[in-house]
């Protein structure tokens, strides 16, 4: 079996921004110290993240994996800057993005966000859409836009499809079209909140792939939500496994799976390795998360 | 996807996929197709046994059975007989002036009154539903004068406008305007918070967020408003004539009613349903030409 995976466009025409004379990449480096989110619904107090620390290197493939309700979403939300955090702070290649005295990161098209239900604007076409980051920055002219918008579609395998309109196309194309509206702004992060979790086994593999591939040519910092281990290891440079509520670090572990990587990785001996190594303890919090009755807010 | 089968395609090799989305029928041949479709299913036949059975039932308790309770009233044979005739013994059919005079005179009021509401009421409801502030300002003010019943108006109306015309239009605004106005707001308080946080992402600033996402995002609860608006304009439009006017269809009911002439009466009414049900189906054409998104999705959901 051979999935002819198409080729997902990179971040423009320019060769490889991110990356500098010896390759590595050098943009998108997060560091979050000691963030702490505590929500006040009602008067009650909700601590959703506490004192999480973890480091991302400039051009990894971040995979964070815990159970629903943990407060993933919620870091991730302090990252992207649609909430503030109550104390910590969090860089982006060395710039306060927010901590003391800037609770609230600004949002900016250096870190884009791919949604868990997706968030195509279903009144604008697929090209529209792609189109639409350069456009309202004021850095492309509407016809420009428009033009490199068809062109990215067309070499992530959707060029048919950019006159369509988001819901008249599969949930996989959405995703794929909104992977591709993040690219165009060659954002130094991309942060995906469980992108894939409605999907089904075989569209999710397809998504994979795409997603390694677009990884393998533009070296764009990853920061991946998800509470499936498989897709954490498949994809990921290195697996933080948090807690249940609040969130904090429990269990750190580098893939060691080579790069370029495709679907046969994952029936490897190495990979069994590494999902025995990092079950028990996701497991465990599965467990402590039940037992809670936690509950996720979207 | 329904849209495809034109007719004269034929079989289509799979490679040939993407070309054959990207045309669709258009002019005589997408006409043709929905025309065959909708004699295939049973909707006209069934809508038309509908009218068939609504008149049958209206003939037989006037004119058929003449029952005690419906002699007064005139039926369908004799109201159709005057409606076309040449010479109408009642004074009004499709051959007197007078008739169109007070279709133009309802239609003219709606008009204005339904394109006030609308310039007033959207522009309203989409600064209530997205400015937190706005909305405590003003809601509790609207929610106080929603339920008034319109009629309650009347009076009030006709204190502070001069004429028959002016507090006419007023009332149909101002029935239209609350129905606008509350759909609106709901329409952006409908919008999933995630296409802001999107739109923020991507660059835009506050005033293009209100541009490329309130408006748009609005705007398939703005047009389900604007269908009930536009009813509601009629409605509150006739009440208003009947208490307040010199011409009209609301006027024509009464003042038949009045002078004991009951044919005009019916015909006024039944004109009320027609052009009414036109101004609503304009109404939704537009707001399908503004939503191709919105209707194209709902097609492929069979709708
Ligand atoms: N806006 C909010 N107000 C109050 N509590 C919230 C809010 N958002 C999330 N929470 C709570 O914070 C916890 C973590 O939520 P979330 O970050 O969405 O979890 P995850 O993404 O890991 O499933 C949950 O218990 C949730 O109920
Ligand atoms: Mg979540």
């Amino acid at each position: 079996m051979n999935i002819a995976v198409p080729r997902m466009p990179g971040p423009g025409r320019e060769g490889q921004p991110g990356a500098n004379a010896t390759g590595g990449p050098t943009r998108g480096q997060i560091s979050i110290r000691n963030v702490t989110k505590i929500y006040d619904p009602e008067g009650v107090n909700v601590m959703a993240v506490d004192n999480c620390s973890m480091e991302i290197a400039a051009g990894e493939v971040c995979m964070i994996v815990g159970p629903s309700g943990c407060g993933k979403t919620t870091l991730l939300n302090a990252i992207a800057g649609f909430h503030s955090i109550t104390s910590g702070e969090i860089y982006l290649d060395g710039e306060l993005l927010c901590g003391p005295g800037k609770p609230k990161a600004e949002q900016g098209a250096d870190r884009i966000v791919v949604f868990q239900h997706g968030a195509l604007f279903p009144w604008m076409t697929l090209a529209e859409n792609v189109a639409y980051g350069p456009m309202v920055q004021g850095k492309l002219r509407k016809r420009e836009a428009i033009e490199k918008a068809f062109h990215m579609l067309a070499e992530a395998g959707l060029g048919d499809f950019g006159g369509k309109y988001p819901g008249e196309v599969s949930s996989g194309m959405a995703r794929r079209t909104e992977i591709v509206r993040a690219l165009i702004n060659n954002p130094k992060v991309l942060l995906l909140d469980e992108p894939y979790r409605a999907m089904d086994a075989l569209t999710k593999s397809i998504m994979h792939e795409s997603l390694l591939e677009v990884y393998d040519r533009t070296k764009v910092t990853i920061f991946f939500i998800t509470h499936d281990l498989d897709e954490a290891i498949f994809l990921g440079d290195r697996v933080h496994v948090v807690t249940t509520r609040p969130c904090k670090l429990k269990k750190t572990v580098d893939v060691t799976l080579s790069r370029p990587r495709n679907y046969q990785a994952l029936s490897s001996e190495e990979f069994r390795l590494l999902v025995e190594e990092i079950n028990g303890a996701v497991h465990e919090e599965a467990i402590k998360a039940f037992q809670s009755g936690e509950r996720e807010m979207a | 996807m329904a849209t495809m089968a034109t007719p004269g395609s034929g079989t289509t090799p799979a490679s040939d996929l993407p070309t054959r989305l990207r045309t669709k029928p258009t002019g005589f041949a997408l006409f043709w197709h929905q025309t065959k479709t909708s004699l295939a299913s049973p909707t006209p036949y069934l809508t038309a046994f509908g009218i068939f059975l609504w008149f049958f039932t209206y003939w037989l308790l006037c004119e058929g059975l003449q029952l005690p309770r419906f002699v007064k009233i005139p039926g369908p044979v004799t109201i159709f007989s005057e409606w076309f005739s040449m010479n109408p013994t009642q004074g009004i059919s499709i051959f007197t002036a007078e008739y169109y005079h007070h279709i133009a005179v309802s239609c003219r009021r709606i008009a204005i009154a339904f394109f006030l509401a609308t310039a007033i009421g959207v522009p309203l409801g989409l600064l209530m539903g997205w400015s937190k502030k706005f909305h405590d300002y003003s809601f509790p003010i609207l929610e106080t004068l929603r339920p008034i019943p319109i009629l309650a108006w009347v009076p009030l109306a006709i204190l502070m406008f001069k004429g028959y015309e002016t507090p006419v239009i007023f009332l149909a605004t101002l029935a239209s305007l609350f129905v606008t106005t509350l759909n609106t707001m709901l329409g952006v308080q409908s919008i999933d918070e995630a296409y802001f946080r999107a739109a923020g992402c991507l660059g835009a600033k506050k005033w293009d967020v209100f541009r490329h996402v309130v408006v748009p995002g609005a705007l398939p609860y703005i047009f389900t408003g604007l269908q009930i608006s536009i009813g509601v304009a009629w409605f509150s439009l006739v009440a208003a004539e009947m208490v307040s006017g010199d011409f009209g269809l609301g006027y024509l009911i009464l003042s038949s009613y009045v002078n004991g002439v009951t044919v005009p009466m019916v015909i006024g009414m039944l004109t009320l349903g027609f052009v009414g049900w036109f101004t609503s189906i304009i109404v939704r054409m537009i707001g399908n030409r503004l939503m191709q998104w919105h209707v194209r999705a709902l097609a492929l959901q069979g709708r």
